[in-house]
């Protein structure tokens, strides 16, 4: 584990590459971002966060860390002190969907330990003592769930958690109690959001008991049309019941998504060519955007990348600029901090750079 | 405390976790059934949140009397009380699941529609472990001891806990 020297890593490294969520692959990845499911999870010999000690707090994060070192299955994740993080860097890990924003913006002991693919995380101290998370690009459910059960059990053979034969795993708010899962599937919408029938499909899920959020969980904006679909009972389901209530109503949506598109397409086809090729100038062209903006326009590049409307692209490039020109992303790949005035010009230009790029030589000469 | 829209004091705490923030409602019994009584209409099609089914579980029939009786609960292992745990929809130890069981198993009917866990069980579960009980219970007393300036309480229990806790990891097969 790399936390031998009690540093944590510096970023630069991660900020390069593209995390697990954002590589564009898997199953209907035109539609479906990611796949995820989290265990919520508590020490049987600690109180829950809220009643802890900053003591206790950090007993916990010490045996943890100490657990998962001489775990055979889970000594090659790099362990990252969150409370020693500069808060650039715990806003780089929020926008990699690494760890909460509950986690970034609490205090005392905490910790993150994640994987270089940046497939699995498991923060320590968050709401729960662990949440274990694990994220597959497209739509991968089942393999999610096998892969994080078999790290729950190897966390579970070093550690006693609190656990009811009646209640099932007991969590600090008994929104979680029972299998304290949590599945999620992320999908990009943008053609129910033009065509105005995404609050009629929402208001439908959350009839079945399914939860909407935004791109970044609970209470966070639906930016750049993405929404996370997610189940909100935990108790009483088994953790196969509930993966399936989620991943049955995925193709429904994928088909909506897709019919709207189709009616775009036939419909008002030069409305739908405009809107996207004049997004896709915006970005090529800007001198200073917002990321609320950017990721607007994105959103409208990446459906036209979807329905052939833009050939000069692909949509891994398009996934990693969303991520790339999230504030705490632009200033790790710049270098240094910096203020919103010049987050916005530093944003154009790493657009402008990047998609001239990816419009090759030729294209440059003639635009 | 006074209620946000009248005179009166204020006897219902909500936390709303499902807004964009955290938002705290201070209301006396009347503005709180009114308050309920919206939400409740404004949300007949979406799935019960927890502030939700708190509230919901207090309209029912309950005085301002019981409230306050039901709020002096504690639970013995921890020490958090019901209101604690009313005002910020966290529990404070696994034992709360039994100390406070009358008042939550309407509350998980709610949420989640069960009230028995049908998924996982750890491999290494023993259903009648009692330390880590004990280990809180204790945790929180040495806690006290060090307020209270009793330093020598606080180093036998800080002793004991060590004890226990190194007697209570799981056999590994």
């Amino acid at each position: 584990m790399n936390d031998a020297s009690g540093v944590n890593p510096n970023f630069d490294e991660l900020a390069k590459q593209c995390g697990e969520w954002l590589r564009g692959s898997g199953p209907e990845s035109d539609i479906v971002i990611s796949s995820r499911v989290r265990l919520a999870r508590n020490l049987a010999d600690f109180p829950f966060i809220r009643r802890c000690t900053d003591h206790d707090r950090t007993a916990i994060e010490s045996s943890i860390r100490g657990k998962l070192r001489d775990s055979e299955k889970l000594a090659d994740l790099i362990y990252v002190d969150v409370g020693q993080l500069e808060s650039v860097d715990r806003q780089f890990l929020v926008e990699r969907q690494l760890i909460s924003r509950e986690l970034a913006d609490s205090d005392g002991a905490r910790s993150v330990a994640i994987d270089t693919r940046e497939q699995f995380s498991l923060m320590v101290n968050e709401e729960d003592h662990l949440r274990i998370q694990l994220m597959k690009s497209g739509l991968d459910l089942e393999n999610a769930w096998k892969q994080i059960n078999s790290i729950d059990d190897a966390i579970e053979s070093c550690v006693r958690y609190a656990f009811d034969d009646r209640l099932g795993y007991l969590t600090a708010c008994p929104t979680n109690v029972g299998t304290g899962m949590r599945v999620s599937v992320m999908l990009h919408l943008p053609a129910l959001v033009i065509t105005r029938q995404i609050d009629k499909v929402f208001r439908s899920l959350q009839k079945i008991s399914l939860a909407v959020r935004g791109l970044y969980g609970e209470g966070s904006q639906a930016m750049g049309d993405f929404y996370q679909i997610s189940n909100q009972i935990t108790l009483g389901r088994s953790e196969i019941d509930l993966i399936e209530q989620v991943a049955d109503v995925v193709p429904v949506l994928i088909e909506y998504e897709r019919r709207a598109r189709d009616f775009l397409v036939s419909e008002s086809h030069k409305d739908l060519h405009d809107r996207v090729s004049r997004a896709y100038g915006i970005l090529c062209t800007a001198q200073t955007i917002s990321s609320e903006e950017t990721m607007h326009l994105l959103s409208s590049v990446r459906m036209g990348v979807n329905l052939g409307l833009i050939d000069d692209l692909e949509i891994p490039t398009v996934n990693q600029l969303f991520i790339d020109t999230q504030p705490a992303h632009l200033q790790k790949i710049h270098g240094s901090s910096l203020d919103i005035a010049d987050r916005n010009a530093e944003r154009a230009i790493y657009l402008r750079r990047h998609l001239r790029k990816a419009k090759g030589p030729d294209e440059l000469e003639n635009n | 405390m006074k209620c946000q829209h009248c005179e009166k004091p204020a006897t219902f705490h909500i936390t709303e976790l499902t807004e964009e923030e955290p938002q705290e409602l201070h209301l006396c019994e009347d503005h709180a059934r009114d308050y309920l009584s919206h939400t409740e209409a404004s949300d007949a099609d979406t799935p019960p949140t927890l502030a939700g089914a708190l509230a919901q579980q207090l309209k029912v029939g309950q005085t301002a009397e019981d409230l306050a009786r039901l709020d002096q609960q504690t639970c013995p292992v921890c020490g958090i009380t019901f209101y604690e745990f009313r005002n910020h929809g966290r529990l404070g130890c696994p034992h709360d699941y039994l100390a406070f069981a009358e008042e939550l198993e309407p509350l998980l009917l709610n949420i989640h529609g069960d009230t028995h866990h049908t998924g996982k069980t750890p491999v290494h579960h023993q259903p009648d472990a009692i330390e880590g009980m004990e280990l809180i219970r204790l945790r929180r007393e040495m806690k006290e001891a060090i307020e209270h300036e009793e330093y020598e309480k606080a180093s036998e229990l800080r002793d004991l806990i060590q004890q226990l806790h190194d007697g209570q990891a799981p056999e590994k097969d």
